[in-house]
């Protein structure tokens, strides 16, 4: 069954789960071992690795993909309010609603290709987010966002006779708890996205995904050879959909309240971004630049013209000020300016993201390594 | 093959109880912290750590600016290291001994709100995880703020709401761990009121924009209800998306609308924009069923005064507190806020420094910062002297009562901070109401781990 899986793949997998399973303890020195944070690189994980499925494999740049994550994450309060406070309803039914739209939009928006592809995703997912904010306010509480109430029916979890504590109930998965900022949340979507990882995997190197890249290169000759490109195009498209809703799912299940700005266009470009910065088209690419995103936002946009102040503490005064006053434009709010520059640096001169800067890495060495040996063998041959 | 597919899964396997076991740990290291009295994030070293959660960007920016300001304030005179005459007059002055809160130094951490509630709610998860943050305060908007607040009561984190004016956020909304010392809603409606009536007559009709969230509504709301107890009608309410930027297509149609008073539900920036275009759309020259067009602004504040210019001159509405005010309180903090800041304090800034003030009392009358004590200290707390007059804590709803005061836009100001006028000081029990007619439920104060 795993035939088309190479030695090579298992070890990029077993790696991948073991670097995840202890992001715990390698993420302490860089300070971003506490549990929100972690989900969050998990769940920016699986984003951009659906993403990076449609785009990286078919070379459709779909705009509105935060549209399937917004879907997700309504539909995961929903059931919380509704049925039960199980994150396996919640994402359950979140993946089969955010499916379902994808099934829509991708068949109505893949009717185009190119830019044109890309501004009808756009449309669609700004007209989603409009409808979320103000137009569907009933179903979505508009600006202030899906919360959990004390008087939420919960019907399955009151006929079940789930013990309720006191307050605002917590999500769980079987009696462990997974809102309310335990590690077991983010052990929860660190499970999540190494079973995403390793379908993603599956995908590159099954038929289907030979398809897909067939679509990318040309496909034009494609359908010469007598395959309909369309139902693979629309595949990938609900496939790539169900990671977004899953990943708005998880955000649920950690956080239980959805907002409309999730749905944002700027949250559509953000996962182009992390999917770019990491490498389009390779497998650990978008987990990379996922990662380094959520990171890069988490840290720098805490810092402030204090914490400035305390870092350069030991230059003279004047020295201090001047730096703190340019570096204070690209941290806290200014820190899009950071992420802009990298983001500038990183496509000038890595266009293949930075896993294209590994591999150059590793070729030198490798060159190196086969030089030395050349060098070598020159030398025996002498004697 | 099979061999090999063997020796993966045991691989597999093997990866899968790696990861118990390093989880393992974690859990009996949390379980290990947990005793009698523990409330999330309670110091155990010498520092406790309070969460300055403010917009830095977005419509409210220049408020969190102020707000952060104010915080600042308050940390260093509850250090000891600032000029703690600012609270000379607070009624609990004498618990605060300038050592920090209860011995412990009082250190912070900030983060930006973007006036977006999942960005704050991500901000404040990071300061109670990462910062260890005790109490949380802050937020320049009511979907922010309610947001926050429903993540501060299932953490167990007490949250001072400061910049909140929605009904919701005390009321349909209020929680045990969440206490707002500003104004509200309906308290403007009740406050305008009469003084609309007075001023322009029973016989009006006006239109509402309302900014499109839960503040916006309970905003229009109120005052329509405020207005129509007065005999006013209402044309219309239309809802404009937050953060607008343009509103001349909201502008045009009212004059066409038969409605002779405009009432912009706008805050910030917002209100900024929609106020100049109101004006330079010529809408107060005009005259409507044979009477002046108005245009009424139910909260402003003087940093939107600032902001709107010569826009103001003349504009009805409410505020929380003004720097103006004759009361002791006002007079010691205007004067240590101008001292160290070379302006005088927003309202903002000073609902923001009163929070933490009463925080820190509360905590120091407790005599421990274990949650649910201190949360008992502020129910139902009398205190004055920190310029809003006698202020109760409402125990039923955690809503502060005080004096309410309706201001107007001055017409020669003498410099950018003297642009509003008091106009008329509504007292307390005017604006009193029962805190059963918005619903809600508290909750339970049971301390959480964390």
């Amino acid at each position: 069954m795993f035939g088309n899986m190479t030695g090579k793949d298992w070890l990029l997998f077993i790696g991948f789960t073991i670097v995840v399973l202890t992001a715990p303890i390698w993420l302490t020195p860089l300070g971003a071992a506490y549990p929100a944070l972690m989900q969050k690189f998990c769940i920016f994980a699986i984003f951009a690795i659906g993403f990076n499925i449609l785009f990286g494999l078919t070379g459709y740049l779909s705009f509105g993909h935060a549209a399937f994550l917004g879907v997700g994450s309504y539909a995961g309060v929903w059931m919380f309010k509704l049925f039960s406070m199980n994150v396996v309803i919640s994402t359950v039914f979140a993946l089969i609603c955010s499916g379902l739209f994808a099934l829509v939009i991708g068949y109505i928006s893949l009717r185009r290709s190119g830019i044109y592809f890309s501004i009808l995703t756009l449309a669609f997912a700004q007209m989603m987010y409009n409808v979320a904010y103000s137009v569907l306010t009933p179903i979505t509480n508009g600006e202030t966002g899906l919360q959990l109430s004390l008087s939420d029916p919960r019907h399955l979890d009151r006929a079940l006779g789930v013990s309720e504590s006191i307050g605002l109930p917590r999500t769980s998965f079987f009696g462990i708890d997974i809102s309310g900022g335990g590690m077991p949340g983010f052990y929860f979507c660190a499970v999540l996205l190494i079973i995403c990882f390793f379908l993603s995997i599956r995908i590159f190197r099954s038929p289907f995904g030979m398809m897909l890249r067939a679509i990318k290169s040309n496909q034009m000759r494609m359908k010469y050879t007598g395959f309909n490109p369309k139902p693979y195009l629309l595949a990938a498209f609900v496939i790539s959909g169900l990671y977004a809703g899953l990943a708005g799912a998880l955000m649920v299940a950690t956080d239980p309240l959805a907002g409309a700005e999730r749905m944002q266009w700027t949250a559509s470009g953000e996962v182009v971004l992390m999917t770019i910065l990491g490498g389009v088209g390779t497998l650990v690419g978008p987990v990379i630049g996922a990662t380094l995103i959520k990171y890069f936002e988490n840290i720098f946009s805490a810092f402030n013209e204090n914490a400035l102040n305390v870092t350069f503490s030991f230059l003279p005064a004047d020295i201090r000020e001047l730096i703190v006053e340019l570096a204070s434009l690209f941290v806290g709010e200014g820190w899009f300016l950071t992420l802009g520059l990298v983001f500038m640096i990183v496509v000038i001169f890595l266009p293949g993201g930075i896993m294209e800067g590994v591999g150059r890495i590793k070729a030198l060495f490798s060159r190196k390594k086969t030089q030395d040996d050349a060098a070598q063998g020159s030398v025996v041959a002498a004697e | 093959m099979s061999k090999l597919n063997l020796s993966r899964r045991g691989l597999l396997k093997a990866g899968a109880a790696t990861g118990v076991a390093l989880g393992a740990p974690l859990h009996f290291v949390k379980g290990a912290y947990a005793q009698d009295q523990m409330s999330c994030n309670m110091p155990t070293g010498s520092d406790v750590v309070f969460g300055f959660n403010v917009p830095q960007s977005g419509p409210y920016a220049d408020e969190g600016a102020d707000e952060l300001r104010a915080y600042q304030m308050a940390v260093e005179i509850l250090n000891g290291e600032g000029d703690a005459s600012a609270i000379s007059s607070f009624s609990g002055a004498s618990n605060l001994k300038g050592n920090g809160v209860l011995g412990k130094k009082v250190t912070y951490v900030t983060g930006d709100t973007q006036t977006k509630s999942d960005a704050a709610r991500a901000s404040a998860q990071k300061m109670i995880e990462d910062g260890g943050a005790i109490m949380i305060t802050g937020g320049s908007s009511s979907g922010v703020a309610i947001a926050v607040q429903s993540l501060c009561q299932e953490r167990g984190v007490i949250f001072m709401a400061a910049l909140t004016h929605s009904n919701d956020t005390t009321g349909k909304d209020k929680k045990r761990y969440g206490f707002r010392h500003f104004f509200n809603a309906y308290m403007s409606g009740e406050a305008l009121g009469s003084v609309l009536a007075e001023e322009y007559g029973k016989e009006r009709t006006a239109y509402h924009l309302t900014a499109d969230y839960t503040w916006g509504w309970t905003q229009e709301e109120s005052i329509k209800n405020a207005t129509e107890k007065q005999g006013w009608k209402t044309a219309q309410a239309v809802r404009t998306p937050l953060g607008a930027g343009d509103f001349s297509q909201y502008i045009t149609p009212v004059l066409n609308s038969g409605a002779d008073v405009l009432i912009l539900n706008h805050y910030g920036k917002d209100m900024v924009n929609s106020l100049t275009q109101a004006v330079q759309f010529g809408l107060r020259e005009k005259q409507v069923n044979g009477k002046d067009f108005q245009v009424v602004v139910p909260l402003f504040s003087e940093l939107m005064a600032q902001g709107a210019g010569s826009a103001i001159k003349g504009i009805l509405g409410t505020a929380n507190w003004d720097w103006k005010l004759d009361n002791a309180g006002t007079k010691a903090f205007t004067q240590a806020f101008g001292k160290k800041y070379g302006q005088p304090p927003s309202q903002a800034a000073q609902t923001a420094f009163a929070q933490t003030i009463l925080y820190a009392d509360a905590c120091e009358r407790a005599g421990t910062f274990y949650a649910p004590e201190v949360i008992a200290a502020l129910e139902g707390y009398e205190h004055d002297g920190l310029g809003n007059g006698p202020t109760l804590y409402r125990a039923d709803d955690h809503q502060c009562f005080k004096d309410v005061l309706v201001v107007q836009g001055k017409d020669d100001p003498k410099d950018k901070f003297d642009l509003l006028e008091i106009r008329k000081i509504v007292a307390r029990d005017q604006v009193t109401y029962d805190p059963s007619i918005f619903g809600g439920d508290l909750g339970p104060a049971d301390a959480k781990q964390c």
